[in-house]
């Protein structure tokens, strides 16, 4: 954090040294265009979700108005329930199954096991539209329309294509963090007298465990946004919150879309920091 | 470091025991062992001579292609890691980085369903056993090195087992906390009195502390002995070679009757040694063994050789005088500089006589 504070500070009277990029004109530039493109755009949003204009073109001055209307829109509410319920379910069993198939990839040697690793990761390179299309006609193929079931249970067919696509993710993830374990430890803890089972759950879980969290928060953010494959496997009354995003902006861009989305991103924001916090402590706790 | 502890009672007994990698690497080969009850015995080698694949056998970690193991009187080939009655010290020393001291020591026991009572008793015997007490609530990136292989000793200890294995306990420290930790796992050894199977590439480790030593080379145990019949007595040109400092001479030898041969072995004065072996033979002496002196030695018995003193390396103690005698190799004689300030008294470049004794003299077969 102090490079990117120094980046900014005002230059020293001293030289620079060779190695002091963060006091080069050229790479000051850079930081701040890189930091300007990818943060206006998401400022600009939460400034006009206070413009008191229903055009939202030009500034007529600050109101709360539209959070309060989007607040009482009904439809939208139900569309952020389901969002939070889908990314809450498909959250979990993501995780749960990206660190198992991690942890078979990682401990065992069988046949076929890169060609199992890179099946594996293929929805992570297949472009989302394809996976969509495809989760579409496997729901109408198979017959399997929840659309009519009783809430929570209509969005089953989303949470499984949520699931699909973010297990991957944390299944890498996960992986990545197993390849720094050291085998002398499953090694030890078996020798006094641990059984499989007792190894994975008292050593290699708690290794695994910023692998399990960032997993969680990958998995969670890539179904709160996700809007493609939603789209394909969302029916008249599963809307989630971005597909509703969208229907909303076909008429026109009100400052109550502004708002919508400005309390999405607060609640993204909130809840990596949460995780990051709570991976925090947990660095701190080991370290001492 | 003799001890009378160990009795002759066997606890494990390794019966030709093969262990082969893929198709052929014979990492093990044919071994024979037996470790007796209460010794402190080390396996020593080389990196790559099998040393360690021995002693994943013994844990259970490695499954021998051929032979048997057998540990307390029972066959361990159908004993998993976990059931085995052996515990092992890493080389990494493997603690638990996310559970305190206290946690990692009683680990074995919370395993084996011990009361909390109990642990929380025993975990605080085991630490003051190995100097560690009340430092059971740390973590373990909280202590040294020295005090992480302390907790890896700890709670190797507690399960009470019949083995104690330790790989390479020693290697990751730096040379003064090593030496004080070799005296003090033979101090918890005789305490204890678990039998110690150490693996180490450190022949000074090996010697110091082991009762006996088995020393291997590529697979295959070369010798079997205490430290010092190791030392004096090397059953081979490559044990006389690994453990210490040696003078090789390659040589010639015919029977001259009555156990007795004919040494002939240039630059070397012929002699008349001990021994049955003839043909190529390699004559070796240990270099505190070898005298040094101006004038040639009177003593016609002694084997004796000219030559100029080439490098003089002083430690302090003793001097290191390597006397180039016109063999591929120069001799090596160490001189204990018994008076202070002359050091070893000789010069670059001088012209000296390099002589020994012939009980002082071992000799190999080529």
């Amino acid at each position: 954090m102090s490079t990117l504070t120094d980046l900014f500070s005002r230059q020293g009277k001293t030289k620079i040294g060779p190695l002091e990029y963060h006091r080069r004109l050229w790479l000051r530039i850079t930081v701040a265009l890189t930091l300007i493109f990818l943060y206006m755009p998401i400022l600009t949003l939460v400034a006009f979700s206070f413009n008191d204009s229903k055009r939202n073109i030009v500034w007529r001055g600050f109101t709360f108005k539209y959070y309060e209307k989007a607040m009482n829109n009904s439809e939208l509410i139900e569309a952020f329930v389901n969002s939070l319920t889908i990314a809450f379910v498909s959250t979990i069993v993501s995780v749960i199954l990206g660190a198992l198939t991690a942890y078979v990839l990682w401990r065992f040697r069988f046949p076929f096991r890169a060609a199992y690793e890179g099946a594996m990761a293929l929805p992570v390179v297949i472009p989302e539209i394809c996976m969509g299309v495809a989760l579409m006609v496997f729901f109408l193929r198979t017959g399997f329309n929840t659309g009519g079931w009783v809430w929570p249970f209509n969005l089953s067919a989303i949470t499984i294509a949520h699931i699909a696509f973010s297990f991957p993710f944390a299944a890498i993830v996960i992986r990545a963090r197993l390849e720094s374990f050291n085998t002398e430890l499953s090694e030890s803890a078996k020798d006094l007298g641990a059984t499989e089972f007792q190894v994975f759950k008292d050593i290699i879980v708690p290794h695994m465990k910023p692998g399990l969290i960032a997993g969680a928060l990958l998995a969670f953010t890539l179904s709160l946004d996700d809007f493609v494959i939603t789209f394909f496997t969302s029916g008249p009354n599963t809307l989630t919150f971005p597909v509703k995003i969208y229907s909303m902006v076909r008429f026109s861009v009100t400052p109550e879309v502004n708002a919508a989305s400005t309390i999405l991103i607060v609640i993204t924001v909130l809840i990596t920091a949460l995780a990051l916090r709570l991976q925090n402590r947990n660095n701190m706790l080991q370290a001492g | 470091m003799q001890s009378d502890a160990s009795s002759n009672e066997p606890i494990i007994e390794i019966n030709d025991v093969t262990k082969i990698y893929g198709s052929d690497v014979r990492a093990v080969d044919n071994v024979s062992l037996t470790v007796n009850r209460g010794e402190f015995f080390a396996l020593l080698g080389p990196s790559g001579c099998g040393k360690t694949t021995l002693l994943r056998m013994l844990a259970g970690f490695e499954t021998p292609t051929e032979g048997k193991v057998i540990i307390d009187g029972n066959d361990m080939a159908d004993v998993q890691a976990n059931k085995r009655p052996v515990n092992m010290v890493f080389q990494s020393y493997a603690v638990f980085p996310h559970m305190t001291v206290a946690q990692n020591v009683g680990y074995g026991l919370k395993i084996d369903g011990v009361a909390k009572k109990e642990i929380s008793a025993r975990v605080e015997e085991a630490l003051e056993l190995v100097k560690l007490g009340g430092l059971g609530a740390r973590m373990p990136d909280e202590l040294s090195g020295g005090q992480r292989q302390r907790v890896a000793l700890a709670r190797a200890l507690i399960k009470r087992p019949s083995v104690l294995l330790l790989d390479e306990p020693l290697s990751a420290l730096d040379a003064k906390l090593r030496e004080a930790m070799q005296l003090e796992l033979v101090r918890l050894q005789k305490t204890v009195g678990i039998t110690f199977v150490i693996v180490t590439h450190d022949q000074a480790e090996a010697l110091s502390m082991a009762d006996r030593v088995a020393v291997m080379e590529s697979g295959i145990v070369r010798q079997v002995a205490s430290p010092a019949e190791l030392y004096e007595h090397p059953a081979s040109r490559f044990v006389g070679d690994f453990i210490g400092q040696i003078n090789l001479f390659n040589g010639n030898a015919s029977p001259a009757g009555d156990g007795k041969v004919n040494v002939s072995a240039a630059p070397l004065s012929d002699q008349v040694l001990d021994g049955t072996t003839t043909g190529p033979v390699c004559v070796a002496v240990r270099p505190e063994k070898v005298s040094v002196s101006r004038d040639k030695p009177t003593d016609s018995n002694l084997l004796s050789t000219q030559g100029s003193v080439a490098d003089i390396a002083y430690y302090g103690g003793y001097s290191n005088l390597y006397v180039d005698v016109g063999a591929a190799d120069p001799v090596l004689a160490e001189i204990t500089n018994a008076e202070r300030g002359i050091g070893p008294g000789y010069a670059q470049g001088e012209t000296v006589w390099v002589s020994w004794r012939p009980e002082d003299t071992l000799l190999f077969a080529e």
